[in-house]
């Protein structure tokens, strides 16, 4: 029997591989990976706990919302990516210090 | 006895982990890039286990169709052979996994603390028609505000890729 607890362990598991990847990685695209898989794990936690601790569909629709902003700040983020390598020739973010003040 | 929900959510499990995990240790990006879609996916199938089929497709069509997607056309635009290599101590690494494996182990002991999680049944499932009158009633400032943000982002995404081609010869 799948209880919300397993639910739980997963998502966090999946947290937990995402903060290893910021935390290790270089590489922007790889950072742009790890920051999907934190909102995934987000996601899941919204929709096991609508399904178990709520009535209504809230958590859906908090989902809902959550996925739109995702998908266009991977599209700022890859755009940046995009010109950040036309520029640097490079997309090691140690690398980029164009930004700083 | 085992049933088949169970064995479809450990599979599913497996899925989101393993792709997840393989998206960061793929020597190649793009197989990397696969391995997100193959997560993402995976979190799609718990959406279905969770009863809510209309966020599943929700995210299949937009994480699948458009995020997975566009991360690989970017991965392939921009592939050249300097820019995937991936230096890496081992320290580093060390540091990282203690990092995750100190982070997972307490999530892991706070929900065995918990005492609301032992007590949480499954009801009978939300209905995603709920949504339609949530997004229709309280949320609809927020639904026009998104539309907002979608615009600026789309605009904005353009104008970096434009500004760059100006100055550059």
């Amino acid at each position: 029997m799948i209880t919300l607890d397993d639910y739980l362990f997963v998502s966090a598991a999946l947290f937990a591989v995402g903060v290893y990847g910021l935390v290790t990685k270089r590489n922007a695209m790889r950072l742009v990976f790890s920051v999907e898989m934190l909102i995934n794990a987000a996601n899941i936690n919204f929709i096991a706990f609508n399904r178990y601790l709520w009535p209504a569909a809230l958590g859906q629709t908090l989902v809902l919302f959550s996925i739109a902003l995702a998908a266009g700040e991977a599209a700022v983020i890859l755009a940046v990516v995009v010109v950040a390598y036309r520029m640097h020739d490079d997309v090691d973010v140690s690398e980029l210090k164009s930004l700083g003040g | 006895m085992v049933d088949i929900n169970d064995i479809a959510f450990l599979g599913m499990a497996a899925v989101v982990i393993g792709g997840a995990i393989s998206a960061l240790e793929a020597k190649e990006i793009v197989y990397g890039a696969i391995g997100l879609a193959f997560s993402f996916f995976g979190v799609a199938g718990l959406f279905f286990l969770l009863d809510s089929p209309f966020v599943a497709v929700f995210q299949i069509t937009v994480y699948i169709g458009a995020v997975a997607v566009l991360i690989l056309f970017t991965v392939m635009l921009v592939r050249e052979g300097r820019w995937m290599r991936d230096s890496l101590g081992s320290l580093e690494r060390l540091v990282g996994i203690l990092t995750a494996v100190v982070l997972a182990a307490s999530f892991a002991l706070a929900f065995a603390a918990s005492d609301l999680l032992k007590s949480a049944e499954q009801s009978t499932p939300p209905s995603f028609v709920g949504i339609g009158q949530f997004i229709a009633g309280p949320f609809a400032p927020a639904l026009e505000l998104l539309a907002l943000v979608l615009a600026a982002a789309i605009l904005g995404a353009m104008m970096l890729a434009k500004v760059e081609r100006k100055d550059r010869p």
